[in-house]
């Protein structure tokens, strides 16, 4: 696995890998998104980024996922160390993007100062973030108070939003509200009647060469049922989009990078700033995984796409941060 | 495969540890009573609830405690009780004095499940 992973790393383009390695030390930091007339694609950090082809037009936005800040356990016992790092690195940037989404799981623990400790951090980055929240960010007793009262202002219903830049229009959904307890289903995640609704009406007046970038926690198509990785109602949400040429949906909640190209959409779920995650069914539970700092490296990195336009395949090269 | 376990508050702390070490899983239907206890506990290991169903005496005193690295919840289906996010080694308890059965699921993992049953004591017990 790690040898084809260098494999395609070493084939993949002519930037600097060791400088990448240098700087990124071994948080996965994030990813790096170029849509330029429609078509994103994917760039990693850094060095990497920074030999990107200059883009004439379009947009070029960063995603970054469940930082965990509050989590101390042995998979890492400093998520909010590791955070800083990647906070850090994307400053470093020759290039700043125009805005960065976290797609959720900014806590561990739904606490006020995991909160505070996070947005503290997130003060040090210069373009505006939006973010989402994972299920970890609404276990408080109160059903997700704490995030809705910090985030939720200028959103709908229990947080979900859309704006427009660069000719894209993006959605942020929430699938952490409304899960179906395991008694009779599989327990999957929920996006809901009301932001289901909502999101219809949302997409009805874009013309259907507008670029989508659906971006929500939990992956919107069912990667491992056993450990609820999945959106039971995603297929609702994804029927608005049948229209659009573009589609590209941002995921995270999973902690490694799975893709999946159905049609005109493209799926993609992130790696994360904090610990990794077993493989769907390689473990008894999906539970942060521990592993000697050696593989460390060879396990979080960043990842390059090329999203050609229309239907050709995706161009994957995923690039672990060690050997 | 249903297994009921019958015991007194102390033997029942044996078994519990005996099942937490058991690396299989229960399934749904792994039952444990505890007849007569005031207090009972749950542990929460390995992403399950041990025992997943646990039937007590109103009054009982029911206490989860989090073994895992991953934070739970234990949030009954209706909104009845519901603890906060668990991190490791944190409790939850829950005292309950209505008979009735009382399901429950982890708000963060949903797909974990458990169920408590309270009805008064037998009288052969």
């Amino acid at each position: 696995m790690a040898d084809r992973d260098q494999e395609q790393s070493s084939g993949a383009a002519g930037f600097s890998r060791r400088g990448a390695l240098k700087c990124m030390a071994w948080a996965g930091t994030g990813v790096l998104w170029t849509l330029s007339g429609g078509v994103p694609r994917s760039l990693g950090l850094l060095g990497e980024a920074a030999a990107a082809e200059p883009q004439a037009s379009g947009i070029t936005f960063l995603q970054i996922s469940d930082s965990h800040v509050g989590f101390d356990k042995p998979a890492n016992p400093n998520a909010l160390g590791t955070f800083q790092e990647a906070i850090a690195k994307i400053n470093a940037m020759p290039t700043q993007p125009a805005f960065i989404i976290h797609t959720g799981d900014i806590t561990h623990l739904s606490k006020e100062k995991e909160f505070d400790d996070a947005d503290q951090a997130m003060k040090a980055l210069k373009p505006p973030v939006h973010v989402i929240p994972g299920e970890h960010d609404v276990a408080d007793a109160d059903n997700g108070k704490l995030y809705l009262d910090r985030y939720g202002k200028g959103t709908k219903g229990k947080g979900w939003y859309s704006f427009d830049a660069g000719g894209v229009h993006f959605i942020a959904l929430i699938n952490v509200f409304n899960f179906e307890p395991g008694f009779k289903s599989a327990g999957l995640a929920k996006l809901g009647d009301d932001q289901l609704e909502w999101m219809e009406k949302d997409v009805k007046g874009l013309s259907a060469s507008t670029p989508i970038v659906v971006f929500a926690h939990l992956p919107l198509w069912t990667i491992y049922q056993d450990w609820g990785w999945g959106t039971e109602d995603a297929p609702r949400a994804l029927s608005y989009l049948k229209r659009f040429g573009s589609v590209t949906v941002l995921n995270g909640h999973i902690h490694q990078i799975q893709q999946k190209v159905e049609g005109n959409v493209s799926f993609h779920t992130a790696r994360s700033t904090a610990f990794p995650q077993p493989a769907p069914g390689s473990a008894p539970a999906p539970g942060p995984m521990k592993v000697p700092a050696e593989q460390l490296h060879s396990m979080l990195g960043v990842r390059t796409v090329n999203y050609v336009r229309g239907q050709s395949p995706l161009a994957v090269i995923e690039t672990p941060l060690g050997a | 495969m249903s297994r009921q376990i019958i015991a007194s508050p102390l033997v029942f702390t044996g078994l519990a540890s005996l099942l937490a070490a058991t690396p299989a899983r229960l399934s749904a239907s792994d039952t444990a009573v505890q007849a007569g206890a005031q207090a009972a506990a749950i542990q929460i290991d390995n992403f399950h609830y041990t025992p997943p169903s646990l039937i007590v005496v109103p009054g009982t005193t029911v206490t989860w405690t989090n073994a895992d690295d991953s934070p739970h919840t234990v949030r009954e289906k209706d909104g009845k009780f519901k603890s906060a996010a668990l991190d490791t080694d944190d409790t939850f308890s829950q005292t309950f004095a209505a008979p009735g059965e009382y399901e429950y699921f982890c708000s963060i993992h949903p797909y974990m499940t458990g169920k408590i049953v309270v009805k008064p004591a037998g009288p052969s017990s």
